[in-house]
């Protein structure tokens, strides 16, 4: 099953995808996707380190679709971590 | 209200200076995240689904209108511009980053506030009436002994890993509006002889994946041995509370595991052992603590009645207000006033930064500077004379805070549920949005009368779905949010937990099912019965039958 690393970054907590350059990046299409069991232990080690290197707080695979040809969340849950807004119209926001 | 003293600031102020050095640490990769969360989490702060969330305490909700504007600064300067009421009093903000909150923390310092104790296996910050002070069904102001339960429960060394978290509640009056019956601790103030008061405590209710009601361990406590008893109770749960499996490490497991009557032996003896070892408060501290909340000096503000029922003629919103948001006082001159944070559509509870600003602004002019929290998630101003009702309206109607709602359907308490927890199931947020939108029609919402519908996003129930009288609780069904719906709970003096009606309903399903719960309700009521009295009569199959036909 094709998957990303996602984590939250140490200083914020803000949602980041493990992408190319083992950049930390907000934006879930330009994440690293590991096709295979072996794509993604490699994976998992860059993220090792990196939570090692106090950048990422909690780093763990998540699966994604790429029926779209980028990646996209499964679990509704992801899909709001991944857009980084509740789904609902906030109250600082026109209703 | 209570003013911290030198002591208390000193504390605070340590303690901000030693987090400080812990996040600067944390930040230097000094501390690993697994050294550093029970850190965080001492100082109310959680890595949820989007972000850090910093939890601030409101110590039995009580807010002074330069604490509330202090609050309001905080979210605009660090936060999106709004925070969260919780169901417990508090307040959150959802989007602090890390580097950030030494410096909120000093600021929440500066107005003698913090987030300690908002997280973590110690004494939560005490929650109270919110009418505590005001109320015209008073025995006794709870704040007092909240304040003394607050300043005992503090960095209470023995009390700081109990097996898992306590939740403490109190009222003093005739009424219970701190849903006492779903605390560890539920204290009652009641009269005694010869004008004379005392506590009757409850312990082992809450809600949660086992939901209890508290049951009575003692009938009346002089007020003068508070500290002792409870001592006794917490020391007797430290002891035997289970530490091997969290969701049996609440004290409710244990009261109801050895039974009311073995627990209350064993406390017993032990405070028998330890009341003599000054564990309790001398009677001029007792006294020090009280003249904190002296009751404020009120002049008489007779209202021209027929001016104001002339305003409330004239309009129809004012007049929906007056019946649902002004609350009597204990003055007959004045009112307690519900400002709704429940408009149709908007997120239970959250509130803007103006929003803040402009409410304390209004308790300044109207209310002595005085503003409380409810557990369900709307704002209170305590002291406002009836005679300055029509102004206050309209001054709140410039912030669109005047959902003349306070204890209808629309009224709905509601976790943050999955749009920010990480423990949620489901969401919350957007069913309590669509539910308001369905019975938005305020005559609609009107003619069911008093209904209390809350809605958690999973079964840790922050959102006190089982004391509903209707409750909606969010599950992971297969990857998809569903809806489990239960009938019949209540907070109050009737304290019960609801019943499952049946299978769940997928989230678009929910408002028909509210819907046709309602209508139930309303075609099977006698008279002015309430939804309880309906359902305890009539039982669950008339709205079995309605959600699910005869073929369920």
């Amino acid at each position: 099953m094709p998957s990303v690393i996602t984590a939250n970054r140490l200083v914020d907590g803000i949602v980041v995808y493990l992408s190319e350059n083992d950049n930390w990046l907000t934006d879930l299409t330009a994440a690293r996707v590991a096709e295979d069991e072996a794509g993604l232990e490699k994976l998992n080690a860059i993220a090792g380190q990196a939570a090692a290197d106090h950048i990422i707080v909690g780093p763990y695979p998540m699966a994604v679709d790429l029926d779209k040809g980028i990646p996209e969340p499964k679990s509704v849950r992801e899909r709001i971590r991944a857009a980084h807004r509740p789904t609902i119209t906030a109250v600082t926001e026109a209703r | 209200m209570y003013r911290y003293d030198e002591f208390d600031r000193d504390f605070l102020s340590d303690r901000n200076r030693e987090f400080r050095g812990q996040v600067e640490r944390r930040l230097a990769g000094q501390l690993t995240e697994d050294e550093f969360k029970p850190l965080r989490l001492m100082n109310g702060l959680y890595l949820q689904l989007h972000a850090y969330m910093l939890r601030v305490a409101i110590p039995y909700g009580v807010l002074s209108t330069r604490q509330l504007r202090q609050l309001g600064m905080i979210a605009r300067r660090w936060d999106k511009g709004f925070g969260h009421w919780t169901t417990r009093q508090n307040i959150q903000f959802n989007w602090v980053k890390l580097v950030d909150v030494p410096d909120i923390l000093e600021a929440l310092a500066e107005v003698d506030m913090h987030a300690i104790q908002t997280s973590g296996n110690c004494i939560r910050n005490v929650t109270a009436d919110p009418f505590a002070g005001a109320a015209a069904d008073e025995i006794e102001d709870p704040r007092i002994w909240a304040e003394i339960l607050r300043q005992w429960s503090t960095n209470h060394p023995e009390f700081t890993f109990l097996p898992r978290k306590f939740k403490i509640a109190i009222t003093g009056a005739l009424e219970d509006r701190a849903a006492i019956a779903f605390h560890d601790i539920g204290i009652r103030i009641v009269g005694g002889p010869n004008g004379t008061f005392g506590f009757r405590i409850y312990v082992g209710g809450g809600q949660g994946r086992t939901p209890y009601v508290a049951q009575e361990i003692k009938d009346f406590l002089p007020p003068d041995q508070l500290l002792s008893y409870l001592e006794a109770m917490l020391r007797i749960y430290n002891l035997h509370g289970r530490r091997d499996n969290i969701y049996k490490a609440r004290i409710k497991i244990l009261v109801n595991a050895i039974g009311i009557d073995a627990y209350r032996t064993q406390v017993e003896e032990e405070w028998e052992r330890i009341r003599g070892e000054e564990i309790d408060l001398p009677a001029d501290e007792a006294a020090r603590i009280r003249a904190h909340f002296a009751p404020p000096q009120l002049q008489p503000m007779p209202v021209g009645h027929a001016a104001f029922s002339k305003a409330r003629a004239q309009d129809s919103g004012f007049d929906r207000w007056v019946r649902h948001n002004v609350l009597p006082h204990k003055n007959p001159d004045y009112a307690i006033v519900s400002i709704a944070f429940k408009e149709p559509g908007r997120p239970p509870g959250d509130a803007t930064a103006e929003e803040m600003e402009r409410v304390a602004d209004a308790a300044d002019r109207y209310s002595g500077g005085e503003v409380r929290v409810t557990y369900t998630q709307n704002l209170i101003l305590p002291n406002v004379a009836r005679a300055d009702l029509a102004d206050l309206y309209e001054d709140l109607k410039a912030t669109g805070l005047v959902a003349g709602n306070t204890g209808l359907i629309t009224d709905i308490i509601a976790c943050p549920g999955l749009d920010y927890c990480n423990l949620a199931n489901a969401r919350s947020l957007p069913i309590a949005q669509d539910i308001t939108e369905r019975f938005a029609e305020p005559e609609k919402a009107e003619a069911i009368g008093e209904l209390r519908l809350n809605i958690s996003g999973c079964i840790n129930a922050c959102g006190h779905h089982h004391s509903g009288h209707i409750g909606i609780l969010g599950v992971d069904k297969k990857g998809t949010e569903h809806y489990q719906i239960t009938l019949g709970g209540s907070p109050g003096d009737d304290a019960a937990i609801g019943d499952i009606v049946g299978p769940s309903f997928p989230a678009e399903e929910v408002p028909d099912a509210i819907e046709k719960i309602v209508d139930t309700y309303l075609a099977q009521r006698r008279d002015e019965e309430g939804f309880l009295a309906t359902y305890a009569r009539v039982g669950a199959d008339p709205f079995k039958e309605a959600l699910y036909g005869t073929s369920r």
